[in-house]
């Protein structure tokens, strides 16, 4: 059954990438799904990224109880685990919910209303004009919404520590600038690419192949938000592991 | 014309269509009806390439669309112009933009030449003025119209229609099937229906083809449609009292 699915996943992904009928119309739909996945997730993803830096301020602080260790050592944890991990991920799994029932729902009603049907009839190849700028918005909008989790995230550590009194903001300053692996920053932008184009596909093709009318619209929305939350926790692990 | 040879088509273990033969002729409009799960939505669906046939051929113009890939299909695809039961108009554009459209996909018009050609159809639909308005904001009849405005802005050869009549009232109805038969007129384009609709059938059926469990039960005119005597396609068309006392009076 999965290969099933696999393979039609892929077939679908063979006609998105076949050759736009018209440039000028898809640069359109790009711009308005970079609008859509970009500007309209920013807010979300800066309370919560400023928001997971703070707590894992706290927290880092809370563990760290040796009077051996300098304060510093905070911040230093703090910018690692938000540029490898929490800034990519923890953004990918708020965005599938937001981005990935958007984009599922709305093709999926496109489907069971016949409006799939009337661009095929049109000789207009559906999962091009569909599908083709949401994969590339994600691709290009995801990566610039995890640099700015990340930046949030410290900014949010800064803030937490300070007010919580966990770490003063000159300790936690020296910890973020201290050895820093730029590197890591290379694995977090890998990431954000995969992890943007797993959002995107992967609820594009559950709406897409959606069968019967509203009910079945919401669960494979539901249904696309659960498969791709798994794809990207499989997908961090599987670059983590080739990268680091 | 469209010629359609010995088409089969089942879905899993539903045999729904069982060798149709039937032509279709430009400048008449051609009704296919039957009853629920008759195949007729399938034959459709089959014509326009939205399903593959399992055997059989399907002619336009004498060129098999069946074999033709994607790519080969398109300028046949460019002459075809379809309304849907739902009008499947596209929820995030206006009246305008939905016909304007296929005209931005498929040809270099100005946008002057592309509002002009939406003004025109718009006006021949009866709802001039009306470009600026979303989908939600129409009623029944007048998303069909603008689904028959979008459906002739690339002025077919072929002019699809699956069930043009559902949920509206009897008077918008009759608008629709006269605006169909007009357009085929003015077109001179191959028109196929599908429907239930009996005013219909009587109305704008030059050419009838009555399914029966997937086959072709019969075929003919509006007017020989009312001295049959096949049994199945009298239960169909003189289901109700209404229609029984009518026949009496052809």
């Amino acid at each position: 059954m999965f290969f099933t699915y696999f393979g039609q996943y892929l077939l679908l992904l063979r006609s998105v990438f076949k050759r736009p009928e018209k440039w000028k119309i898809y640069w359109k739909e790009i711009i308005l799904e970079m609008n859509e996945i970009g500007i309209g997730s920013l807010g979300l993803i800066m309370i919560i990224s400023s928001f997971i830096g703070a707590v894992m301020t706290m927290q880092i602080a809370f563990q760290l109880v040796s009077d051996l260790i300098p304060t510093s050592v905070i911040g230093q944890i703090n910018r690692d685990s938000n540029i490898l991990e929490l800034g990519p991920t923890i953004s990918a799994l708020v965005l599938m919910g937001k981005v990935g029932s958007s984009i599922s729902s709305q093709i999926g009603s496109m489907r069971v209303t016949e409006q799939i049907d009337a661009l095929e009839i049109m000789g207009i190849n559906a999962p091009g004009y569909l599908i083709l700028p949401k994969i590339i918005a994600g691709v290009v909008m995801i990566p610039a919404l995890v640099v700015v989790a990340i930046g949030c995230a410290i900014t949010g550590g800064l803030v937490g520590g300070a007010l919580s009194g966990a770490v003063t903001p000159a300790d936690y300053i020296m910890g973020i600038t201290d050895s820093f692996n730029g590197f890591t920053v290379s694995v977090a932008m890998v990431k954000a690419v995969v992890f943007g184009f797993i959002i995107t596909s992967v609820p594009a093709y559950k709406g897409f192949y959606v069968r019967g009318g509203a009910l079945e619209v919401g669960q494979a929305s539901t249904r696309a938000v659960v498969i791709g939350c798994i794809s990207i926790l499989a997908a961090d692990y599987v670059i983590t592991a080739m990268m680091l | 014309m469209i010629v359609v040879q010995d088409i089969h088509k089942s879905f899993g273990s539903n045999h729904v269509l069982r060798g149709i033969d039937a032509t279709f002729e430009p400048g008449k409009i051609s009704l296919i009806i039957g009853g629920s799960g008759s195949g007729k939505s399938t034959l459709l669906k089959c014509m326009v390439g939205l399903h593959a046939p399992d055997r059989g051929k399907i002619l336009y113009q004498g060129q098999d669309f069946t074999r033709l890939d994607f790519e080969s299909r398109i300028p046949i695809r460019k002459e075809i112009g379809m309304l849907f039961q739902n009008s499947a108009l596209f929820d995030s554009m206006t009246v305008e933009q939905n016909i304007t459209f296929p005209l931005e996909m498929f040809t270099e018009m100005s946008r002057t030449e592309k509002v002009d050609r939406a003004n025109f159809c718009l006006e021949r639909v009866n709802l001039a003025g009306r470009n600026k308005l979303y989908p939600a904001e129409l009623s029944g009849g007048m998303k069909k119209r603008v689904g028959i405005a979008r459906a002739i802005s690339m002025s077919p050869k072929y002019l699809f229609v699956d069930e043009p009549n559902s949920g509206l009232d009897p008077e918008t109805s009759i608008l629709i099937d006269e605006l169909i038969a007009e357009l085929t007129q003015e077109y001179q384009c191959t028109t196929v229906v599908v429907t239930h609709d009996m005013n219909s059938v009587m109305g704008i059926g030059d050419y009838i083809l009555f399914l029966y469990k997937g086959q072709k039960w019969w075929e003919g005119s509006n007017k020989e449609i009312a001295h049959t005597d096949v049994e199945e396609l009298n239960n169909f068309v003189f289901a109700s009292p209404f229609m029984k006392v009518a026949k009496e009076q052809f």
